[in-house]
Formats: structure tokens, sequence, C-alpha cells
């Protein structure tokens, strides 16, 4: 029942804020901030309790579960569970979930209540996509947080947000659809084969495809997942939605959204399509490798300090599209490592720029420059995020991506020389983010307030974060673990069985 | 006639009396409320009645008219959604001077002639019923007097005399070829004699009859105008219920020779369907005007509809059916909400009206938000489910690339509903001081229907149920050996015993 709650409670949180809100200004952030760390807490306590038992306990049975039936004509069930996988999602889901509703404290003055409103849904869709086992219900958590995220981009955002925030829906919704599509052609091909009507992710691992239906059906898949990611070509309408979006948006856009189509890929192309993601995994690779040199060029290239930070996302996500399609051990748990860490420093380093942007009005790199002198630990905090970013070894944006580079070593040599060349380049657009705006002569005469305590408590936690997740990650290798043996016997299941063949 | 067929035509003598009624009423005493309350006592009356004759259903009453769970379930869809017109009516018309008391009594025929559409088994009540309800729909149109509304009055009037033509046409055709107007019949003869030179156009002039009723590409063209130049609850009552009548009768129609038995046949519905996909959703992005683009968009969405038609298959009557409801329910809504806004002058329907709409009657635009969700198919609304099913049947039919149509289209409508969307949430500079709050008994209307829209988004299974229940079709006058070819495609259709005969 834990796991309805974690998606019950922001629902009526959100609800609560938007009525409270005609009362008092301070109310719904009240509300909010309430329920998503009860979320958070009790997501710990899920892991505390069974997340950390280590590698073997056994590997096929979840850490809490869920199952009822929900419409009996087509089969499909609310199904939900949660594994280390999830877990360790739901945990950054939620952290990044409090952070984004402390740093909308004072930016956000026009409607609070439906701001909160569509913050707390948004996590409730996320969370129900880290937690579906069943492709209808994944599909149906999967359309309902882009709406508050439309909102959050259409109405709160910066000068261009109606363009980014319909750029956003369209890309994402037809995306979604090809992917409804890949799984009713799923639902109906598994009826043929075995007589069942069923969405349910359990019974549908291990369908007898075509190779042809199974192409086409997990290009579906990865058109959504690719999207979302992004991958390179499907990248486009990240820029604009991540530097048009208020802050909480482009935090929850960077930290957590990006993560769901990575999920995607983890738990459901791989596993659902093994024949087809080998045979698609040269494609993955050369897109994943094209889209960490291009991020961090265009990252390199750019002005707006929020694009910039946006197309280090495209970057960092290279990374993780490298580490799944390597699908050995050492590359999963650098992808995994690196969609944690990416959230954490991504996320940060959008909060800086909110906190700058509250303070100069503007994202333009060219107008700023020489902060360090008038606010120094702001400037501290943002040099520390930026060396997170470029992968500086002790902080764990290194372990994803050192793990991701020895895994695809593993394939293809060629491939993780030309990846690891990407970290050099994040070093360029990094270290010149710090330049541009900390160091040299302050030309606009900035006096600006230093961190306020709130925001300072923002920023904490996500140090500390990545300091532990840097000098000791073992615990999420260990939660982690169990999760990864299940996909990789999921996905193996097929290949043995047409190897026998 | 016997006492027990009189029973069962319970609901149609109901709506004719009450009629009758309002119209004697009304050369007594000229009292709008009085009407409006009669219609609205007389519409609950026959829906009662719909329950009191289900346990005497499935019975052929004259060769004419078939009442079986099928036509009750429209009747109960239709009577409910004239219902919801007649008391947006009441509000809208009474900020109007002049005689308002008729538009009840043409409503009420209107209605009727609905009635006996979706009950028809023949072609004579099949004709007799789209007049019925054309002659009253031309006065109702025009009926504000105004030039608009004559214009559309007008309009109406001439394209459906003429498609009325091109119906008897057919409808001649067909019979000198058959030899019969029944339409099980029709089914039987034309499986063992017929000459396709004679049948396939007459049948072809007939889907041109019901094509403009439907207001389908190519015979689309009154109904923006008509949309438009309609006071707004009329265009509700035009949009849902005169619709969903003919759509209702075009599968019962088809139910039994089966679309694809002729390739001509076949070919002309998928033209139609995908011309009416691409044409109304990409003219509506051109649109300023609310009416129009929820025009366009019921041209759309026939075309959706057409889709799941022509999959055919046991389940694509539930899926029709199912998609009539959601979009019936989600019509009334939205133009619901148009004429709540509207005022004795004009109809709220240029974009410019919803701008900014949200600052100042957040309620409304809430509904309104939800309505335009569901047109646009996002989950949990019954839009979504509507779009499910008719994916779903289009899958399992395999019509790949009609639904890859459909799934390209859908998106691009997303974007003219964000438009509206969008408008309404636009930041505006006048705070409209004098929020007067919505009507009541128009409140109540737009609540229940939002309630309902998203209940069953979300809980569909008491819906589906009925619908299955009843998306048998009754198979009338057809003997107890039905041809193999029927009975093994429609196995679950009720049989009605042919005592009568």
């Amino acid at each position: 029942m834990i796991l309805v709650w974690l998606i019950v409670i922001p629902l009526v949180a959100g609800i609560l804020a938007w009525l409270t809100a005609r009362w008092s200004t301070q109310l719904p952030r009240w509300i909010s901030l309430g329920a998503v760390t009860l979320d958070l807490l009790l997501t710990l306590a899920v892991w505390i309790r069974g997340g950390n038992s280590g590698v073997a306990g056994d590997a096929t049975s979840w850490l809490a579960e869920v199952d009822r039936s929900w419409v009996p004509r087509f089969g499909i069930h609310f199904h939900l569970a949660i594994d280390g996988l999830s877990l360790l999602m739901l945990v950054l889901t939620f952290f990044l979930g409090v952070m984004s509703v402390l740093c909308s404290w004072t930016e956000i003055r026009e409607k609070i209540g439906f701001f909160h409103f569509n913050l707390m849904w948004m996590l409730a869709g996320i969370a129900g996509v880290f937690l579906a086992l069943d492709l209808f219900l994944f599909y149906f958590a999967w359309e309902l947080m882009l709406i508050p995220m439309y909102f959050l981009i259409a109405i709160w955002g910066h000068e261009r947000r109606i363009y980014a925030a319909i750029k956003f829906l369209l890309f994402t919704q037809l995306s979604g659809l090809l992917m409804l599509i890949a799984i009713l052609a799923l639902y109906f091909m598994h009826h043929q084969s075995t007589g069942v009507y069923t969405f349910q992710y359990g019974d549908l691992l291990g369908t007898q495809l075509s190779p042809r239906a199974e192409f086409w059906i997990m290009l579906g898949f990865i058109t959504a997942f690719g999207v979302k990611l992004p991958v390179v070509p499907l990248h486009s309408w990240l820029p604009d939605a991540h530097s048009q979006a208020s802050t909480a948006g482009s935090v929850i856009l960077a930290g957590l959204l990006l993560k769901t189509g990575a999920y995607g890929f983890l738990r459901f192309v791989v596993p659902l399509f093994p024949n087809g993601a080998h045979e698609f995994t040269p494609t993955a690779l050369v897109l994943a490798v094209i889209g960490i040199i291009y991020g961090a060029v265009m990252a390199f290239a750019q002005t707006d300090l929020k694009r910039l930070v946006a197309y280090t996302s495209v970057s960092h996500m290279g990374f993780v599209l490298l580490g799944i399609f390597s699908w050995n051990p050492l590359g999963l748990q650098g992808a995994v490592m690196s969609m944690l860490c990416h959230g954490l420093s991504t996320g940060s380093l959008f909060v800086l720029a909110g906190v700058l942007l509250e303070r100069t009005d503007t994202r333009d790199m060219d107008r700023m420059g020489g902060l360090w002198t008038t606010v120094p630990r702001l400037s501290g905090a943002a040099l520390f995020f930026a060396l997170a970013s470029l992968g500086l070894p002790g902080l764990g944006d290194f372990v994803g991506e050192f793990l991701v580079l020895l895994g695809s070593y593993q394939i293809s040599v060629g491939i993780t020389v030309v990846a690891a060349g990407g970290i050099l380049a994040s070093m360029f657009y990094a270290l010149r983010l710090v330049q541009r705006v900390f160091h040299g002569e302050n030309t606009q005469r900035w006096q600006l307030p230093d961190l306020s305590p709130r925001e300072a408590l923002i920023l904490a936690p996500m140090i500390v974060a990545l300091l532990w997740l840097g000098l000791y990650p073992q615990p999420v290798f260990n939660t982690f673990a169990p999760a990864m043996q299940n996909l990789q016997r999921a996905a193996n299941l097929p290949a043995v069985v047409s190897q026998k063949r | 006639m016997t006492r027990a067929d009189c029973v069962v035509l319970l609901p149609l003598i109901l709506i004719s009396g009450i009629s009758i009624l309002v119209m004697l009423v009304i050369a007594f005493k000229r009292s709008h409320a009085l009407a409006a309350g009669l219609t609205v006592a007389g519409l609950v009356a026959a829906g009662m009645s719909i329950l009191a004759v289900t346990p005497y259903i499935p019975r052929q009453v004259t060769p004419l008219l078939i009442m079986d769970g099928y036509a009750l379930l429209y009747m109960g869809l239709m009577i409910a959604s004239t219902l919801a017109v007649a008391v947006l009516a009441y509000p809208y018309f009474e900020k109007h001077e002049g005689h308002r008391e008729e538009l009840y009594v043409l409503l009420l025929i209107a209605t009727l002639g609905c009635v006996v559409l979706v009950a028809s088994s023949h072609l004579v009540s099949f004709f007799l019923g789209l007049e019925i309800l054309s002659v009253s729909l031309y006065a109702t149109i025009g009926y504000l007097k105004e030039r608009q509304s004559l214009e559309a009055g007008i309009k109406y009037l001439v394209l459906a005399a003429a498609s009325s033509a091109f119906l008897l046409f057919g409808m001649a055709l067909v019979y000198a070829d058959l030899g019969t107007m029944e339409f099980a019949r029709m089914a039987e003869t034309s499986a063992v004699t017929s000459t396709p030179a004679l049948l396939v156009p007459g049948i072809v002039l007939i889907i041109i009859g019901i094509g403009f009723k439907l207001g389908v590409v190519p015979f689309h063209l009154w109904t923006p105008d008509v949309y438009e130049g309609a006071p707004a609850p009329v265009t509700a009552f035009v949009a849902t219920v005169s619709k969903t009548a003919v759509f209702a009768l075009l599968l019962r129609f088809f139910y039994h020779p089966g679309v694809q038995q002729y390739r001509a046949v076949y070919v002309a519905f998928v033209m139609i369907a995908v011309a009416s996909m691409v044409v109304g959703n990409v003219v509506a992005l051109l649109q300023t005007n609310v009416k129009r683009i929820l025009a366009y968009s019921s041209i759309a969405h026939f075309g959706y509809m057409l889709v799941a038609f022509l999959a055919g298959g046991d389940m694509a009557v539930e899926a029709v059916t199912f998609y009539l409801v959601a979009y019936t329910v989600t019509t009334l809504g939205a133009f619901g909400v148009v004429t709540v806004l509207s005022d004795s002058r004009r109809d709220a329907d240029r974009l410019d009206d919803y701008r900014g709409l949200f600052w100042r009657r957040p309620v409304v635009t809430g509904i309104f938000t939800v309505m335009l969700l569901s047109l646009a198919g996002i989950p949990a609304t019954m839009g979504f489910l509507g779009k499910f099913y008719v994916l779903a049947v289009g899958a399992s039919a395999t019509k790949w690339s009609l639904i890859i149509i459909l799934v390209m289209t859908s998106t691009i409508g997303l974007f003219y509903y964000l438009r509206v969307l969008v408008a309404c949430y636009a930041a505006s500079s006048e705070r409209d001081a004098s929020v007067q709050p919505v009507v009541s008994v128009s409140g109540f209307v737009l609540a229940g229907l939002t309630i309902l829209l998203i209940w069953f988004g979300i809980y569909p299974a008491p819906l589906q149920d009925v619908i299955r229940r009843n998306s048998g079709l009754a198979v009338a006058g057809v003997p107890a050996r039905e041809p193999a070819k029927l009975s093994v495609r429609h196995g679950s259709g009720t049989s009605v015993s042919s005592d009568r005969n």
C-alpha cells in the first residue's frame, strides 16, 4: 500500500494547495513541502528496510508490490512495484521535489496555488512512471506528467515560454502516441501467441515476436524514450524547454523527466526486445557518442546560462545511453550512477541559474562577469557543481561516467575513445561557465546579495549527496544489483532460447 | 400493434406526447420557464421509461423499428444529452428577447427524430427519422433571427435537402436491386443475389447522405458555418445528439453486410476517414473562432470513429459507442462553457474572448481545460480511453496505416487545442472585477459533465459493462439459421426470436 500512498499524497497535496491558495500565499508552499518530504521519508524508509539488503537477497521478488484489476475489459491492472532501480529513481524524484518546492519559494508570485498543484501532480506522474508495471498504467502516468509540465513552462516560464511549451508537448505527445501504438501491437501479438490479453510487464517479457515486428514495436518505444532522454536527432525541444521553464520546472525537467526516458530504456526497451535491442546497439552507441560530443560543443557555444546547462544535459544523457546499451554490469551501474548524479549536479546548476536570474534579471552570460567578489558563497557553490558536472574525481558524476566508459570499452574501443573525448570537452564548457560568470571584470558593477539561508539549505544537501556518491557509491550499487540482475536475466532469457533452437 | 408493442415504444411516445403538450401549453400561456420545465420533466420521464422498457427487449415493432439494447443505450445517451442542452439553453435564451418557447418544441421533435433513427431497421424509418431531425434543425439553427443564425439555417436547409435527395435516390437503387428495405433482409438478399452495378452506387449514395449529416469530409462544408451561426446550445445539440444518432444508424446499417464486403464501399469509407482526419485537424489550425475550431475538431473526431468502424469486428461497435459517449460528454461540456460565457449580444466564440480567461473565471476555465484535454485525448479523461479504444480496435484489425495517420493528425490536433488553452491562460492585464458566478443550473450541468468525464476516464469499468451488454445488435427478422458468416462474426449479438413472422 505504501506505493499507492507515494502517488496519492502528492495528488491530494496538489488539490489542497490549489484550494488553500485563496486564503494564504504561504500555505500551498508548506503543504507541498510537507507532502514531498513525507514521500521522501517513506521512500527512504523502504530503502533502509529492504533496499540495502544486498546482492544475496532473493533477486526475483519486488521490494513492495500492489496489483489490482483496473479495467477488466482489456486486462488492465493497477500494478505498481518497486525494485532497486525504481527505488533509486524515487529517492531522486522526491529529493529534487523538495528542492524544487524550496527553490520556487520566492520566485513564484503569481497563481501560487495552481503552480503547486502542477508541481505536485507532475511529481505524482513521475513517481507513477517509475512504479508502473502495467504498460497501460505506465503510458497513463507517462502522459499525465506532461500536462502539468506544459503549464509549468507555459505560465511561469520566461519570454518565449509558449513556443517552448508547445514544442515540448508536441514532441512528447507524438512520440508517446507512437509508443501507445507499439504497446497495443505488443498486446495483440502477445494475445496471438498465448491467447491472453494482458498489459502486465511480467507477462509480456519474452513474448515471441517475429524479428520484423520486434524491430518496429521497439522503434515505437525508442522514439518515446529517445525524445525524453534525449537522443540527439530528437533533442531539439530540450534547450527551449529547459531555458524557458521557471527554476523548479528546469530542475524537474533536467533532474527527473530526462531520467524517465533512461528508465524506459532500462526497464522496457532492452528486456522486452532483447534481440531487437542487440541489433540496435551499434546505432545506439553511435547516437550516444554523437550526443556526448554534440551536447558538449553546443554547450560551449551558448551565451544563455540556462541554455548552456541544458546542452550539458544532452551530453550527459549520451553517457547514460552509452552505459545502457553496453548492457554489462559496469555499464549499467555507470548509467544509473550518472542518472542520479546528473539529476543532482544539473539540478543544482539550474537552481543557481535561477538564483542568479532572480538577482540580476538576466540569463545572458555576457552581462555577467566578476561576480565572485560580490557573491563569494554562491560562486563557490557554482564552482563545485561545475566541477561535478565536468567529472572531477571524488564527485558522483566521475564515478558514473568512468564506469560507463569501462563498460563500453568491453563493447567497442573506438566508441569509448571518442566518448572519453566528451569528458575533455565538458571541462571546457564547465570552466568557461565559471570563468565567464564569476571571474573576470565586473563590467555591469553588480552588487548582489549572497546566498540566503533558504538557498544554502537547498544547495548543501546536494553538495553532501554528490560527495557521498563520489566517495562511497557502494550503497547505490548494492541497491541496484538485484534489480540489475533481474533486468539482465529478462533480457537474456529469449536469447538463450534462440541459441538452443 | 399489440399492447406490448406500445409499451416498448414508450420512450418515443413520451417524447412525442411531451412535444405536443409543450406546443399546446404555449398556445395558452407563453412562459419560458414553464416550457423549459415541461421539456425537462418530459425528457426525464422518457429517460426513466427506458429503464421500464428494458425487460421487454429485444423486440421488433412493425417492420420499421427494432427496440434492442443497442437502441435503448443510444436513446438514453441522446435523451440525457438533450436534457443537458435544454438546461443549458434556458439561461442562454433567457438573455435573449423574443419568442423563446418554441425552441423546446423543436428540440423535442429533433430528439424524436434521433430516437427513431437509432431504432430504425428499415429504410423508411431511417428516412423518416432523418427528415424529422433535419426539418426541426432548420428552424432551430436559424432560431435567433439574426443574420448569421439565419444564414446558417438556410445553408443547412439547402445542403440537407440536397443530401436527402441523394439519400432517397440511393435507397431507390438499393430497393430496385434487392427488393426489400429491411436492413436484415437486405443483408440476406445481397449475400445471395445482387447486381453490384445497382447496389454499390445505391450504397455509395446512401453514404453521401449519411456523410452529410455526420459532417465528414468532403461533405463537411456546412459544419463550420452552422456551428458558428447557430446559437451555442443548438450547436451543442447539432454536434452531439444529431451526429450520434446518425452514426448509430450507420453502425446498424452496415452491421449486417459488413463494410468489407464491397471493395468500393470500403475504399470510399477509408477515403472519407483519412480526409476527415487530415482536413479536420489541419484546417482547424487556421481558425480563430472557437466554435469553428470545435467544428473542425468534430470533423476530425468522426474521422477517428470511422477508423474503428472500418476495423469492424466485435469490438468496433463497442469502441465507437464508447467514443461517442466520450465525445458527447466532452462536446456538451465545451459548448456548455461557450454558452455560459455568451451574452445577449453575441456568442463568446472569438479566441480573444478567451484571452486571460483563467485569471477572471478560474472554475469555468478549469472545466474548459478538462474538456479540451479530453478532446485532445489526454489520459484521465474519457477522450483518452475513447482514443485508446479506437487505436486498440485498429491495431487488432492490423489497420496500421490508418492508426498511424490517426496518431499523426491527432498530434496536429493537439496544437489547436493548445492554442485555445494558451489564450485562456495568457497573462491578462485587465482584471475583471465584475466576476459574475456561473448561472447555477448551467453550473450543475457543467460540473456533472466534468465529474463524469474524469470518473469514467479513470474508472471506465461500469460504463464498459453497460456498453458491452448492449453493443450486440439484434438481428431482426433473420431466421434462426443465420448465414454462417454472420453467426461467426457476430456471435455475441443477441438474436431476436422471430416468433412474430
